[in-house]
């Protein structure tokens, strides 16, 4: 037997997949960084806010899912925290910075709070309990959400105003005459401004878990995730470990959820705190990869081109067919769900450990 | 007597009605290297996770020198010099093998809780890890995933890393268990090697008669979670009890 399986010498192959999933991503930053100048009507700013946003609170769990091996239902409850204490605050002082300083501050407090909580009393437990508090912890901020009305909006949420730098009125730069300066045709307004205020706090979030997963620690989580018995035998409190990373991921939920609320100047159950945002995490962080985070990037991209293009594209594809029998009643955009089901059972079946993590695989040792 | 560097008084575990391990009381000194024998299911592997804490004893006591550790963490006890191999591997598979060990080296020197600085700029762990690697003769599988090595290095690396976190107490439960005849002389060299250094002690659960010859200072018998011999090689060999049950089973794992 001995090392017969390995040649003592291992060929140094091109980690071809490895590559091709930087070059990707990093198609995928300079299209968000320059965004508002390449997408220039209102749904794609929406869309490339929403993008920002979703890589983060993906990315934030892939480190509890992916990296350490902890299912949680409750990131969304952290986002929210974020949001409802910015939002509330922006509503209550008015449009401000300190009320986005204070407010959103006690969001993100309340969500470490919580997740030392959470995570000192039930991270012992087996996964599966984990995941039933957390689920319960999700389902008490919900209804609290729906029932302290006077505070929260309710079901429907409310509204209120981001700070005036973010406004579209708000000049960034004037030119002689007085008026907002262009640059490419595209006005240099406040939405603009709001737009990198999203695309800047994103990135940084983003940088800072690319570290984590890097560091001493992130090695620690994934030998948690691989063989819990071993690490605590090696010296490392697994507990302590799992508390820390369910704490830091949190918050980062918890700091894009503020902004978040800053961008939409709308929060309500739907937006920040529904089991569907959860779903769909679930969904974009399995179908970029698992314990990538990069996967991350690729997931919501991928999910949310398809939540919000595929009805247009099947609309197109109905009417180019409409001489066809049934083709244009099975690509009738009321549809949509159906061929979104069907490209997420296309996507686990060609990508098993999702688009980032399968590629990577390629061409590499690993 | 000096103080002993690791003691069990009356140690005990009940698994429902059954006793896995029955009132083990003995002592280990530094320099020594002690062989634990008995056949399958004696308790040898069951005692080792009392000592290193993945089980909590029913009754009885763990003392490290001086202190009572009945009651620390598994990780606790490996802070405190406390290392263990495992008897079924038992690596981190998806890591590559030069992870799996700078774990190890990164607990000792406790910047696992380091989440901003990159690992791979930590250079001095990094060495100190493939120092290791290359002792073991598993410098050139760096870079593979644990679970791509065959049998035999894979137990390597689980002796690799039981060195790697430099520990006073050395527990090997048999490291070359399903290792090519070729193969096994490496883990026999380490083990000889970390013998040299009088200040550790080292507890070795092990079938094969020639490494037991070749290494023991003392031998110790169980069975049926008692303890039934302790002593010289030469003098526990010759006892009755051990030819029966002991070289009985033994011939059997030969196979």
């Amino acid at each position: 037997m001995s090392v017969s399986s390995i040649p003592a010498t291992p060929a140094r192959r091109i980690p071809v997949g490895r590559m091709a999933v930087y070059a990707i991503v990093f198609g995928i930053g300079l299209c968000l960084a320059f965004a508002p100048f390449l997408f220039k009507d209102v749904r794609a700013a929406e869309v490339a806010a929403r993008i920002c946003i979703f890589i983060v609170l993906v990315a934030s769990y892939d480190l509890l899912i992916g990296y350490t091996g902890i299912v949680s239902f409750a990131h969304t409850m952290f986002f929210g925290l974020g949001a409802y204490g910015a939002a509330i605050a922006l509503k209550a002082w008015g449009p401000g910075w300190d009320a986005i300083l204070i407010g959103g501050g006690a969001g993100v407090l309340a969500a470490l709070v919580l997740a030392v909580l959470i995570g000192l009393l039930s991270l012992r437990v087996k996964a599966i309990f984990f995941a039933m508090v957390t689920l319960a912890a999700a389902s008490v901020m919900l209804v609290l959400a729906s029932q302290l009305s006077d505070i929260t909006g309710g079901e429907d949420g409310f509204t209120y105003q981001a700070p005036r730098l973010f406004s579209p009125a708000f000049k960034l730069f004037e030119d002689a005459d007085g008026k907002v300066l262009r640059l490419f045709e595209v006005p240099l307004n406040g939405k603009v401004a709001a737009y990198y205020f999203v695309f800047l706090s994103s990135f940084v979030l983003f940088l800072v878990m690319m570290r984590i997963v890097a560091s001493p620690m992130g090695t620690v989580l994934q030998a948690i995730r691989e063989n819990e018995m071993r690490a605590e035998a090696i010296g490392y409190k697994v507990v302590a470990y799992r508390t820390a990373i369910f704490c830091i991921a949190a918050v980062i939920a918890a700091l894009i959820g503020v902004v978040r609320a800053v961008w939409l100047k709308y929060t309500g159950p739907e937006v920040a705190l529904s089991f569907h945002i959860m779903i769909d995490i679930l969904l974009m962080v399995v179908i970029g990869g698992m314990g990538t985070i990069i996967g991350a990037v690729i997931g919501v991209v991928v999910m949310s081109l398809a939540q919000f293009y595929l009805k247009d594209l099947m609309q197109v594809a109905a009417d180019a067919t409409s001489g066809f029998p049934l083709l244009p009643d099975l690509l009738n955009p009321d549809r949509w769900l159906l061929w979104l089901g069907v490209l997420f059972i296309l996507l686990v079946y060609f990508f098993p450990a999702g688009i980032a993590g399968t590629l990577m695989k390629k061409g590499s040792v690993r | 007597m000096p103080t002993p560097s690791l003691r069990t008084e009356n140690l005990t575990i009940r698994f429902g009605g059954h006793v896995a391990v029955d009132h083990v009381t003995c002592a280990f000194q530094p320099g020594e290297l002690t062989v634990i024998v008995g056949p399958n299911g004696a308790g040898k592997t069951t005692w080792f996770n009392l000592v290193s804490g993945q089980l909590k004893p029913s009754e009885g006591k763990v003392f490290k020198g001086e202190h009572d550790i009945t009651g620390q963490s598994p990780s606790a006890r490996a802070k405190a010099g406390i290392g263990r191999a495992f008897q079924l591997t038992n690596l981190f598979p998806k890591l590559s093998v030069l992870e799996n060990v700078r774990l190890v080296v990164q607990a000792r020197r406790g910047v696992g809780p380091r989440a901003l600085s990159r690992a791979a700029a930590l250079t001095d762990i990094r060495d100190e890890a493939m120092g290791y690697l290359e002792s073991a003769r598993l410098a050139d599988v760096a870079d593979y995933p644990a679970a791509a090595l065959p049998h035999g290095d894979q137990r390597k690396l689980e002796v690799a890393m039981l060195i790697a976190m430099q520990p006073d107490i050395f527990m090997f439960d048999e490291p070359t268990a399903g290792m090519s005849v070729d193969e096994a002389p490496v883990i026999l060299d380490l083990i000889a090697a970390i013998k040299k250094d009088m200040a550790k002690t080292i507890l070795l659960v092990e079938h094969k008669m020639d490494v037991v010859r070749a290494l023991a200072d003392r031998i110790i018998v169980l069975h049926n979670g008692e303890l039934v011999a302790d002593g010289k090689p030469d003098e526990v060999m010759a006892l009755p009890i051990v030819r029966e049950i002991y070289l009985g089973v033994g011939a059997e794992d030969e196979e």
